[in-house]
């Protein structure tokens, strides 16, 4: 910590030089105030940051946008329904089945897609299917990899020569196929593993796909961390102690994790957003009727040229989200590990 | 050497055999598709559809008919639920276009981010590398297919500067092969792009500092021959690295999407199909036959590796 502790210190603007005195008044700063506070003067990154809030905000709106200002809910068809554009009276669907494109008024304020139904409303409450299969995908995926991977780092051998191979044997397919493969096997039956029981059209089914899909990815480098990190003398410290085995792992090993899986955490749900959409986009994602970004991109894009709006609104949307993500993502690591080392590819 | 090459030989097939496993199983899963029922048609009586059943195994405990499928694969004789086609053939149709896409992609790819990751690395702070990561960083965030989408309306039909997706073969017009592969070349690259530049740009930043660049520099060379030559030369083998596998999971990744976008009809978009009829063996010989490429591609750049640097056997 001393060196960190002198090159804060050093930054101009970080804080008072670095006399005798000012040393102890920083003493003690922990790693996360240091990072927090590196990560406050990233002004990119807090702006970025931002707009993904805006997006989730907005898509929590969802239900208030359609009832008060839209009118209508995600799935009611207007197909043979009229509204006014700035005193004309205009068809929601032309007689060839075009749609409407933005009115920018308060009904079909981005237009209508090609069943007559309110781009906008579908827009947030489809960002509502794929922000929630995103968080939760993440929140699988890393705490099946910590699990995995401080059961393979801790005790190596058999049990890390079984689990190295599964990640192996996941890692091996393209993320993409291997969801696209369970996406369409699990939309048709469900899933039924007794304890668990999921509907095949429900928005867990694709939650949990991405969220094992990604797993080796997270758990690779957290077993190459934990591996080091056995070796270090304050672990040989808890086992003279008497400390189990869970205790050194969860109250040893993996609070000194914390960063490396902070800092994993917004580049996984970017990946994950990403993949549920593409998932949703080969129609082994989201079931319709139930919007969101990707199956809205897959719809629009059989109405391309004649409707680019039912492609290009939720496209945006998908894009601008994950943009604030990645970028924060971005943030947040530069704060914790200023030679960033931590890469997630893919 | 000898013994490193057997041992990661071997666990070559172990990672394979687990793959046809759990391939096999996950598409053997699927609890409302009896292929029995789909095959005998609607109007078959139960005869029939006990008939089919036994035509293609489906009666057979589950390793015979894992052991059935295998042999089928290896032969080349998987026959396609929904129009009863060989899908080996229907593979060995479609890929030329998937090769194309996929080599282009990569050669694009890996050309730009090294582009951009030295001019990066070389600029670090300045003007020219926060552009590059703004850049990197749509890239990163861009869905590739909805990227492919937007330039085949603005570019196709609006402008018309190139033609309105489909494939034309090489050997029959070469111009055309080119015009048509173009946009979804582009659209698959700009993520790769983003990354690989990124990779680069910290690979070289972590090389320039290193003890051999500054005697090199002292000794009298140029900031460009120590670049190219000392530099570069380091830099980038990880990325010749990610490059071998980054081009095996396109064929079973964004070829899907990418294929289906621009209509060119590649052994992605036989599977994107064959997940819209739910039609099982297709899918399940794609989704084999990509992991394995995968997994003997890893294999290959390990011995290559371990035959170029010693330290790595001993582990």
């Amino acid at each position: 910590m001393a060196i960190e502790r002198t090159i804060e210190s050093e930054l101009p603007g970080g804080g008072p030089p670095a006399s005798v005195d000012s040393r102890r008044t920083v003493a003690g700063i922990g790693p996360y105030r240091l990072a927090w506070r590196r990560l406050r003067r990233n002004r990119v990154a807090l702006a970025f940051g931002g707009l993904f809030v805006a997006m989730v905000i907005l898509c929590l709106l969802a239900p208030v946008y359609a009832r008060d200002v839209a009118h209508t809910t995600p799935d009611a068809n207007h197909i043979t329904e009229q509204v006014k554009v700035g005193g004309k009276i205009v068809e929601v669907l032309s007689p060839s089945g075009i749609p409407i494109g933005p009115t920018w008024h308060s009904r079909f304020f981005l237009g209508a897609d090609q069943n007559g139904r309110d781009v906008a409303v579908r827009l947030l409450y489809g960002g509502r299917n794929s922000l929630f299969i995103g968080a939760v995908a993440t929140l699988i995926t890393m705490v099946l990899a910590v699990i995995v991977g401080l059961l393979s780092g801790y005790f190596r051998g058999p049990v890390d020569g079984v689990l190295s191979r599964a990640m192996d044997v996941i890692w091996a397919y393209p993320a993409l196929l291997l969801g696209v493969a369970l996406g369409v096997v699990l939309a048709v039956g469900g899933l039924n593993l007794g304890v668990i029981e999921i509907q095949g059209n429900s928005l867990m089914v694709p939650a949990v796909i991405v969220g094992v899909v990604y797993v080796p990815y997270v758990a690779k480098p957290l077993r190459g961390q934990i591996l080091g990190l056995r070796e270090k003398e304050f672990i040989d410290a808890a086992r003279a102690q008497g400390l189990g085995h869970l205790q050194i792992m969860f109250g040893e090993v993996l609070p000194n994790l914390a960063s490396t899986i902070i800092v994993l955490v917004p580049l996984m749900l970017a990946n994950s957003i990403l993949l549920e959409a593409s998932l949703s986009f080969l129609g082994a994602g989201v079931q319709p009727p139930n919007p969101s970004w990707g199956t809205m991109i897959g719809d629009g894009i059989r109405f391309i040229p004649a409707a680019i709006h039912t492609t290009l609104v939720p496209g945006i949307m998908l894009m601008l989200t994950v943009l604030g993500v990645n970028v924060l993502g971005d943030g947040v690591r530069d704060a914790f590990d200023p030679r960033a080392r931590i890469r997630v590819e893919r | 050497m000898a013994t490193f090459i057997v041992r990661r030989l071997a666990s070559m097939l172990g990672v394979m055999f687990a793959i046809s496993v759990l391939t096999f199983l996950i598409f053997q899963a699927i609890p409302n598709g009896d292929p029995a029922l789909r095959l005998a048609g609607r109007l078959a009586t139960p005869q029939q559809i006990e008939d089919v059943r036994k035509q293609w195994g489906f009666d057979k405990p589950i390793y015979v008919q894992y052991a059935k499928t295998m042999e089928k694969v290896f032969d080349g004789e998987v026959i396609s639920y929904s129009q009863q086609q060989n899908v080996e053939s229907e593979i060995w149709r479609d890929l030329p276009v998937t090769v194309s896409l996929a080599l282009g992609a990569g050669v694009l790819f890996l050309a730009f981010g090294i582009l951009f990751g030295l001019m990066s690395a070389v600029r670090a702070g300045r003007f020219t590398d926060r552009a590059l990561t703004v850049l990197a960083m749509f890239g990163i965030s861009m869905p590739a297919f909805f990227l492919g989408a937007v330039m085949e309306y603005y570019l196709a039909y609006k402008a018309g500067i190139f033609p309105i997706g489909g494939y034309v073969k090489l050997t029959s017009d070469p111009w055309g092969w080119l015009t048509h592969l173009i946009m979804p070349w582009v659209s698959l690259a700009i993520l790769y792009v983003g990354i690989y530049s990124r990779v680069l740009r910290s690979n070289t930043l972590d090389t320039l500092g290193e003890d051999y660049v500054r005697t090199a520099r002292a000794k009298g060379l140029s900031r460009r021959e120590v670049l190219v030559h000392h530099v570069l030369r380091n830099s980038l083998i990880p990325v010749i690295t990610l490059w071998g596998l980054d081009l095996a999971a396109l064929f079973g990744g964004a070829a899907l999407l990418i294929e289906t976008v621009f209509n060119l009809h590649g052994v992605g978009q036989y599977a994107a199909e064959s997940i819209g009829r739910l039609d099982v063996p297709p899918i399940l010989v794609i989704t084999m036959l990509t992991a394995f490429f995968v997994v003997v591609l890893g294999a290959v750049t390990d011995v290559v590796y371990a035959v170029l640097d010693p330290r790595i056997r001993l582990n």
